[in-house]
């Protein structure tokens, strides 16, 4: 027994061990001065210097970027909340002809790829002249995010207990007021975790968004399109502007993690 | 099969609270029908998975026959289980669920198959040995969990509530059988149950655990007629026994202001009150005065098919009794109540054991030591 | 992909007829809505450009072009070999994982939270991540140095070794994108009742035993689910390979990237687009044939 946890316990460290130190890597590479990040061999130890992340900021691009990301994220949050949580309630509450045809080809979206998409979409985008806007790659990414938003939303309403709206309904609400008042105080923090996973798509998302835009590109498009002429500084710093809200978003919600079951595909 | 002897099991699940099995020392026979019976939350599955190597204890020692099981995970045991949501596999068939337990020891093919007949003919599942536990009743997948079970021929057979996931009816005829296949293996068999019920028939001994501690092994009969605690008397029953207090008064001893009959040795020992134990079944109602019988009053019937359940009080004590049917006793009307001396169950207040002494080890005449707390 | 059709409960069924019939299908349709016009025309309108030429005739001329290109087939076997590859490993390490978080080691909860920590990393974040071990003044050569291993930095990023630049993309991959197979293994894993565990060791099953006659089985549906998913992603793998393989590696979702933003061909990226759909689904077939559904048995 007690060997068994020995190796359990060594297994164990070893697999942080992969995730955790190329983390560090990063962290110490974002923190170091351009002289240190070109010394070789590396310090195992960042000098905490914010010249490499100043430069980042302040690059040419690099602001606008920043913003056209948050906005396109912030955008892709809320719209996808806004046509996920109907539906996903209706998945939740009702047993009616076509739910399971509806949950199917939501699930089977899955086997389309991004590739396919975006292209055809930058066609469209270009008729409607909404190419290289903020709009159009939103569009694009709660297309992508909607699917699995409405299963994570889905299921967050199917563990609001059905009697806490049955009771609000008898005491006197509405069905709407039930939803509202019995309903939603209990569902908020699914919600938000599902909202919080479109938003980290759309910020993470570098395929469509490199396709859709020219002037006004992402953050990761930005990065992507000057990476291969671009100093380490400036990737290092990058990369964890990239990954930081990653591990944040992680944190936020890694109770609600495991409920999803296969839901979460970041790109 | 072989005996169990548990010495000094004591689990703790988190280490501030109370622990859930505290300091048992139990022996159980060589194939005794032995059922550890208790409230939920009184440690008797806990202490049922630290026989089967489920659970390590903090402390104490498990012995099956003259092995030292302490420290072995379950497979090394011999041991079987019947786990109380049955655990049938929903991926083998029938046929390799019952088989499981030997096609993991690597047994012949021929061994298992013979095995597997046998054990689904205890059961009766031979005509759906093919087929998947999802195409099973709720009672037919616990015959299967039974199969496996003894199909391993285990020497020691470990059953987990089995029957609490069965509706009433089949409940009581899933007893019986239980009871007849336990004669027909003859193997040693704990049965962990909440069931009064269940216990009084199924168990050779009986063991009533409270808080983490056995309070009472015995027969069936002698936890029931002798109860060596109140919880005890109170637990076992339907109605629980009735206790009431008697007090020592200038004259002797009354029990609601009359008179009351206090053994001598009990009368000498204690203090001023003592609880009279009393089963329902064992008070002589009387529509009429008796002399020394005590004055009641009913205050409900509700019949029970079989008997009448009466609640009456005595002084501003509540006792309730059983009668028969035809027994006539109108709301509000007056009872007198004998009770056989010889029929009462003396506690002492303060500690609320029993007065006599034959509590604890007294029941266990035949040398299975009991202890516990 | 239809077991987790089942894995949201419908808690309550409303049984009422008349004017609620009508609400669940208007509580859908606007996503129904929004689907048919972001995604299911789209998906429509790729084929016909796939089938068309710069010119807008109807023919193969952009499906010739593809063929025709010199990176096209390298592109197909990178892709190809990168899943190939990758899948092994990454289940072998999702399995350990999850072995982790679902045993009884202390602290399971940190582990959990450790090993999902890439769940939410980009592409792209962790090609520049990998980028910075593997170049060649990078962390990797750094401890091969001092660890006295090697005696002068390691090219791994070599252009001219198109083997080693694929080996780096596959570790990269693994280290981003094995957390979604632990969270679906996970929920697999703790979809097991403790009970089947525990008669599993009742009766006579060792470790291995277990794992192979009561883990492995009930897993089935999730092991399913977890491949469709990753294969599906893997053909897609873009910015790793651009942070790792600079313009040198191919695979097909790069050269669907360059056919659209150098080439501005939108039929020719379209090409591109449907033979990764292609593979897509002809790997998905492959699993749903290899792991069939066994009727459900569940109790």
């Amino acid at each position: 027994m007690t060997a068994r946890r020995v190796l359990g316990y060594g297994g164990a460290v070893l697999l942080a061990g992969w995730v955790l130190v190329p983390i560090w890597f990063v962290v110490v590479g974002a923190f170091s001065t351009a002289d240190a990040v070109y010394s070789y061999p590396l310090a195992a130890w960042p000098d905490w210097s914010l010249e490499s992340m100043r430069f980042f900021v302040t690059s040419a691009g690099v602001p606008q970027a920043l913003l056209s990301s948050v906005i396109v994220a912030v955008l892709t949050g809320v719209v996808t909340l806004l046509l996920a949580a109907p539906a996903g309630y209706a998945l939740a509450r009702f047993v009616f002809p076509g739910a399971d045809a509806y949950r199917l080809a939501v699930l089977s979206t899955r086997a389309f790829p991004v590739v396919v998409l975006s292209i055809p979409l930058a066609v469209f985008f270009l008729q409607w002249g909404i190419y290289d806007t903020v709009w159009g790659v939103a569009l694009m990414h709660t297309a992508l995010a909607l699917p699995f938003v409405v299963l994570m939303v889905s299921a967050v309403f199917a563990g609001v207990p059905v009697d806490l709206e049955e009771a609000a309904q008898v005491f006197g609400c509405s069905r709407f007021g039930a939803f509202r008042r019995a309903v939603v105080p209990n569902a908020a923090p699914g919600l938000a975790a599902a909202a919080t996973f479109a938003v980290l798509l759309s910020y993470n998302e570098v395929f469509a968004a490199s396709i859709l835009t020219l002037q006004q590109p992402t953050l990761p498009v930005f990065v992507l399109t000057g990476l291969t002429q671009a100093p380490l500084p400036f990737r290092y710093a990058g990369a964890l502007f990239l990954l930081a809200p990653a591990f944040l978003f992680i944190l936020l919600i890694r109770r609600r993690l495991l409920g999803v079951g296969g839901g979460p595909t970041l790109r | 099969m072989s005996d169990i002897r548990l010495t000094g099991i004591t689990k703790r699940y988190t280490r501030h609270a109370a622990p859930a099995v505290d300091d048992v020392s139990v022996t159980v026979r060589d194939g005794e029908f032995f059922v550890l019976l208790g409230p939920s939350g009184c440690g008797k599955t806990t202490l049922l998975r630290t026989i089967a190597g489920l659970e390590q204890a903090d402390a104490g020692t498990v012995h099956l026959g003259d092995r030292d099981v302490t420290g072995l995970p379950p497979r090394r045991r011999d041991i079987a289980m019947v786990f109380q949501g049955y655990a049938v596999f929903p991926h083998l068939t029938v046929a390799e669920n019952i088989g499981f337990g030997l096609a993991m020891r690597k047994a012949p093919k021929q061994e298992i198959a013979e095995a597997v007949e046998y054990a689904a003919g205890l059961v009766r599942l031979d005509d759906v040995l093919d087929r998947y536990p999802s195409a099973l009743s709720g009672g037919q997948r616990q015959r299967v969990a039974v199969a496996r079970a003894v199909a391993v021929r285990p020497s020691v057979l470990l059953m987990d509530e089995p029957l609490s996931n069965l509706d009433a009816l089949l409940r009581l005829s899933f007893r019986s059988d239980l009871k007849a296949l336990a004669k027909e293996l003859n193997t040693t068999i704990v049965y962990v149950t909440h069931d009064q019920v269940e216990a009084l028939s199924l168990g050779d001994r009986v063991a009533v655990m409270r808080a983490g501690e056995i309070v009472q092994c015995g027969t069936p009969m002698e936890v029931y007629d002798r109860p060596a605690t109140r919880f005890v008397g109170g637990f076992l029953g339907t109605p629980p026994m009735n206790l009431l207090p008697v007090r020592r008064a200038q004259d002797g001893w009354t029990a609601a202001g009359e008179p009351f009959a206090v053994p001598e040795e009990h009368a000498d020992r204690v203090g001023d009150e003592l609880w009279a134990g009393i089963r329902a079944e064992n008070i002589e109602p009387s529509t009429t005065e008796v002399p020394g019988a005590l004055p009641a009053r009913v205050r409900l019937v509700e019949p029970l098919g079989s008997q009448l359940l009466v609640s009456v009080t005595v002084g501003d004590e509540s006792v309730k009794l059983l009668t028969p049917t035809d027994f006539p006793a109108g709301d509000d009307s007056r009872l007198w109540l004998r009770v056989p001396p010889e029929r009462v169950r003396w506690f002492d207040p303060a500690s609320e054991r029993a007065l006599d002494g034959t509590d604890r080890a007294g029941t266990d005449r035949a040398g299975a030591a009991v202890s516990s707390g | 992909m239809a077991e987790a059709v089942t894995e949201a409960p419908v808690v309550a069924a409303e049984r009422r007829g008349g004017p609620q019939r009508w609400l669940p299908y208007l509580l859908l349709a606007p996503s129904v809505a929004y689907l048919l016009i972001f995604f299911a025309s789209p998906m429509i309108q790729a084929f016909g450009l796939a089938f068309t030429s710069t010119t807008g005739e109807w023919g193969l001329g952009s499906i010739r072009a593809m063929l025709g290109d010199d990176r096209f087939w390298p592109a197909v076997w990178t892709t190809v070999i990168l899943l190939v590859v990758l899948l092994p490993l990454q289940f072998a390490l999702a399995m350990a994982m999850s072995m982790v978080i679902t045993s009884r080691l202390r602290g399971s909860g940190l582990w959990l939270y450790v090993f999902l920590l890439p769940l939410g990393v980009s592409e792209l974040g962790a090609g520049i991540l990998w980028y910075s071990i593997f170049v060649e003044q990078g962390w990797l050569n750094t401890v091969l140095q001092s660890l006295g291993l090697i005696d002068r930095p390691v090219i791994w990023l070599d252009y001219r070794e198109p083997w080693r630049v694929i080996g780096t993309i596959v570790v990269a991959e693994a280290w981003r994108s094995t957390s979604l197979i632990v969270i679906i293994l996970v929920g697999g894993l703790r979809a097991i009742p403790r009970d089947y565990l525990e008669a599993a060791d009742v009766f006579h099953a060792g470790p291995w035993q277990r794992m192979r006659h009561v883990v492995l089985p009930m897993m089935r549906p999730t092991i399913r689910t977890a491949l469709i998913v990753r294969t599906v992603l893997a053909f897609e793998v873009f910015a790793t390979v651009i942070a790792l393989g600079g313009t040198g590696t191919d695979v097909l979702a790069t050269q669907a990237n360059r056919a659209y933003t150098e080439y501005q061909d939108a039929h020719l990226a379209s090409a591109y687009g449907l033979v990764i759909l292609l593979v897509s689904l002809v790997a998905v077939g492959i699993i749903l044939v290899a792991l069939p559904t066994r009727k459900e048995r569940g109790e």
